[in-house]
């Protein structure tokens, strides 16, 4: 009887430290979240209605090259472009979905083509020659007047989201 | 090599390379401790727990800390107090914790002073303890400059410059310690390697040593009673445990220091959530001026004594007294000659009201140090000083007179 | 019973070391500064009703936004901030707010005589050939207490009704006060710059506004981030309503806020320089509840312990 008594007292003692130290460890797991400003800092806007055809213009948004493309009338129109009015516009991270670097654009070829190990992308950042096994990815994107948004997903991304087309 | 069968079990395997039964009994189940305590025998692990407590709120506040003269106050104050999740508590946590971990050093100490726990084959205990109180109040100093307010910055000036060493201007080595003229980018990030990595290992160092300077000389009792630990422990293990004046370290005795450890959590966070101004001095939220002292500067209350013994004379003999005060506890168990491990109740008169008026001329000092220095204040500072002096000399004379009990 | 007379003694001890070095040791340090509950009794009452309509009228004659903006109204700042403090030596307030947030008595007194209801005559002697900034205001040639108790009426009738603490913070103190955690400075809160030239623009702005202020008030006034922790309450309380209070021969002016004005500038300041404190007072109760419940667990296993002991 005593011993049982003293057998239980112990392990409810010990239930109650493991539950401190779980409240305790949730603690330290929101200290090593990303402060508020490093959320806050996750989204950054883009004016559309400055771009130029074909005219690469390189952005950054989560510490990641970010690739504005105005398609000229001849390029070739695609789902994954992002529609503004008139203007079709190319929006994808600038990495190469091989190994990461990052693709230049050339002007006169209308194609980008990474340096690291020769793959090229067309001007809807499709995959058209090398080892790139899928096309540029598209970031989660707003569309707020002529301006986007990156960091959120607004309905025309969920649409291409949910078509599969956003990488 | 040795044989090694088939283990039946991940504990039994482990026994087999590590021999941790031997080592749980070693350390835990068949270290024995004397039955005849109370609670202040607990204090020797509330201070293991404390550290724990500021190792562990330490790391947190070390992931966004920044040790940069324009960034340190900044990192503290904003980015830890109000964009870290829980970083204020931490930061809570870890003032507090520095402050009251000397409060619990201080009774600890005394405790062993009172029941005469540093002699006879005992005085490594004590200086091993008395190297602890040495390399925690640098580790504090040392903490205290980091985030880099009035308070830091003022301290960080006026403590470095005790080391020229008044007539003599050394200043050169207070140079070199800062690293620069006035404390500075290269004073700021040494002192953050101190307070972060050298300190912090020599105190687990020295806690070690501490803890294995009881091995031998075993943990005292309440009334100095010397006996067969061997024998008593025989005791025990038969089964009388009534009989038996020890018990077993782990579960009895823990069992007691987790009971206390408890009620002084309760306090503790009692202090952290409700009552930490006086851990987290106000004057050290205005950000570190080279150009304007505050209006009065003073340690934080644990080093006050110590401090005001070098306040009342003049520059070189404060000094001297400063020092005095500095090592005058290291030499305690040389100083006591009496033939007694008694309790001080039990060792006569003298020895009693030696104790008493050192608490008391302690606190003495203590709030003298903080005050501001002005009639009458002053004049008990001084006599608390010459107090404080006299009592170290007097020890070897009363204690000499002392009849064995 | 041996081990609570232990207790006893400890805490005892305890307790004499911490009151002395707190309380006691505080009260030595600090003069104590007893407020006036933001009543302004040195100011005089001059018993007139004023009527806002009149006012409005009166406050147009008087030539206030000459100087004075009153966006609210429309009325917009004759200068920018720099320019203005290069004129006066700080930026003239906007009194869209100033019905709300200051003391009628004040308002009446700092129309009349500036110098005198901002406490600053110390600092502005004409017989020293120093003259404040803002002229006082002499009347429009009839009751010169009735005008001006017209104008406070105005002020008053064209205040909102709830300011908030942000703002009242801003308008009240904002004009000299920097407050970096809230990324406001002297002119304004400071924008997002897409381009490091703008920041750099912006920030040259900043520094020669600082720069004249540096020249009016003697000393750049300080930061007001974490000023709520740096200072206690009480100190704060009795500072705002009169700094000579507590800094003899400061140069900060009385800014003759009403006691609810004053209590929204330290609220502002409360959220800014000491934001956990609604979260320490809600997890407080919850780590101290749980330390009683495993020291009183702890007590029983400690007792299960030592039963066969004695």
């Amino acid at each position: 009887m005593n011993e049982e008594r003293r057998d239980f007292l112990g392990k409810a003692l010990g239930g109650v430290a493991g539950i401190g130290g779980i409240a305790a460890l949730y603690a330290a797991k929101r200290s090593w979240d990303p402060l508020p400003s490093v959320k806050a800092a996750g989204f950054t806007t883009i004016d559309l209605s400055a771009a130029e055809e074909n005219v690469l213009h390189v952005d950054k948004w989560r510490g990641k090259p970010i690739f504005v493309l105005k398609k000229s009338a001849d390029m070739e129109p695609n789902d994954r472009d992002i529609v503004i009015g008139e203007d079709r516009f190319h929006v994808s991270i600038g990495l190469c979905t091989h190994l990461g670097c990052i693709p230049a654009y050339l002007p006169g070829e209308e194609k980008f083509k990474c340096a690291c190990h020769g793959g090229e992308f067309d001007t809807s950042g499709q995959q058209t020659f090398g080892p790139p096994p899928s096309p540029l990815v598209v970031p989660p994107f707003k569309i707020d007047g002529t301006k986007v948004v990156l960091g959120e997903a607004g309905p025309e991304y969920e649409q291409m989201k949910s078509a599969g087309i956003t990488a | 090599m040795a044989k090694f069968e088939k283990a039946n079990s991940v504990e039994e395997w482990l026994d087999q390379r590590l021999a941790i039964n031997k080592v749980k009994k070693v350390m835990a189940y068949e270290y024995w401790i004397p039955k005849d305590i109370n609670f202040l025998w607990a204090m020797g692990m509330i201070l293991a727990m404390t550290f724990g407590v500021l190792t562990i709120s330490g790391i947190f506040l070390l992931m966004y800390y920044k040790p940069d003269v324009n960034l340190a106050f900044d990192s503290v104050n904003y980015t830890i107090m109000s964009e870290v999740g829980y970083g204020w508590l931490w930061r809570h946590m870890h003032g507090v914790a520095a402050s009251l971990v000397f409060l619990i050093i201080y009774i600890h100490m005394f405790t062993g002073i009172y029941y005469g726990s540093y002699k006879k084959g005992r005085e490594m205990i004590w200086l091993s303890g008395m190297l602890l109180f040495v390399t925690f109040s640098a580790e504090a100093f040392s903490g205290y400059m980091l985030p880099w307010g009035q308070m830091s910055y003022w301290a960080g000036m006026v403590i470095t410059n005790l080391f020229s060493a008044g007539s003599l201007e050394l200043n050169g080595l207070v140079e070199w310690i800062r690293g620069d003229y006035v404390p500075g980018d290269a004073f700021l990030t040494r002192f953050f390697m101190l307070h972060v990595l050298l300190l912090p290992l020599v105190i687990m160092g020295v806690i070690g040593l501490h803890f294995a300077s009881l091995r031998i000389p075993h943990v005292n009792n309440q009334e100095g009673e010397d006996f067969d630990f061997d024998e008593e422990a025989e005791k025990y293990k038969a089964g009388k445990k009534k009989e038996s004046k020890v018990i077993p370290f782990q579960p009895v005795f823990l069992s007691k220091d987790v009971f206390v450890m408890g009620v002084f959590m309760i306090f503790y966070f009692y202090l952290v959530f409700y009552h930490y101004q006086f851990a987290l001095d106000p004057v050290n939220f205005d950000p570190a001026d080279g150009l304007k002292t505050p209006a009065h500067i003073y340690p934080e209350w644990y080093f006050l004594w110590s401090y005001e013994i070098l306040r009342p004379f003049s520059k070189d003999i404060g000094l001297v007294a400063f020092g005095f005060a500095q090592v005058a506890f290291f030499l305690l168990p040389f100083l006591d000659k009496s033939p007694n491990t008694k309790p001080a109740h039990k060792r006569g008169k003298a020895f009693v009201a030696w104790f008493w008026i050192m608490i008391v001329d302690m606190i003495v000092l203590t709030v003298m140090g903080k005050v501001p220095p002005v009639s009458p204040f002053n004049e008990i500072g001084l006599v608390a000083a010459l107090v404080f002096i006299g009592l170290f000399v007097a020890l070897p004379i009363i204690t000499k007179k002392e009849k064995a009990v | 019973m041996r081990e609570f007379k232990i207790l006893a003694v400890v805490v005892f001890f305890s307790l004499v070391t911490y009151w002395g070095v707190e309380p006691f040791a505080h009260s030595q340090m600090h003069k104590h500064v007893e407020g006036d509950n933001f009543q302004y009794s040195d100011l005089e009452d001059s018993g007139k009703v004023g009527d806002a309509q009149r006012g409005a009228n009166t406050f147009m004659s008087a030539g206030c936004i000459g100087c004075h903006s009153v966006e609210s109204q429309g009325m917009a700042a004759p200068m920018d901030p720099v320019m203005a403090a290069g004129a006066y030596g700080v930026n003239p307030p906007d009194l869209s707010t100033a019905g709300a947030l200051y003391d009628e008595k004040f308002l009446a007194e700092l129309i009349k005589n500036p110098a005198h209801a901002l406490n600053v005559e110390h600092k502005f002697d004409p017989a020293k050939g120093k003259v404040h900034p803002m002229p006082g205001f002499y009347g429009l040639g009839g009751d010169r207490d009735q005008e001006v108790a017209d104008i406070v009426a105005y002020l008053k009738s064209i205040a909102p009704a709830e300011v908030e603490p942000k703002q009242a913070f801003q308008d009240a103190c904002g004009r000299c006060h920097e407050m970096r955690y809230a990324d406001w400075t002297q002119i304004g809160e400071t924008p997002k710059f897409d381009s490091k030239q703008e920041s750099l623009k912006h920030q040259l702005k900043v520094a020669n506004y600082q720069d004249k202020l540096k020249d009016y008030m003697g000393k750049t006034p300080p930061d007001l981030s974490m000023m709520i922790r740096s200072r206690s309450e009480h100190f704060l309380s009795t500072f705002i309503e009169d700094p000579q209070s507590q800094l003899p021969g400061t140069s900060m002016p009385r800014v003759g806020l009403t006691e609810e004005g004053k209590d929204k500038v330290l609220a502002y300041m409360t959220e800014i320089g000491d934001p956990s404190k609604e979260k320490r007072e809600a997890v407080g109760p919850w780590v101290i509840g749980f330390f009683v419940l495993f020291t009183i667990l702890a007590y029983f296993w400690k007792k299960s312990m030592w039963r066969d002991l004695h």
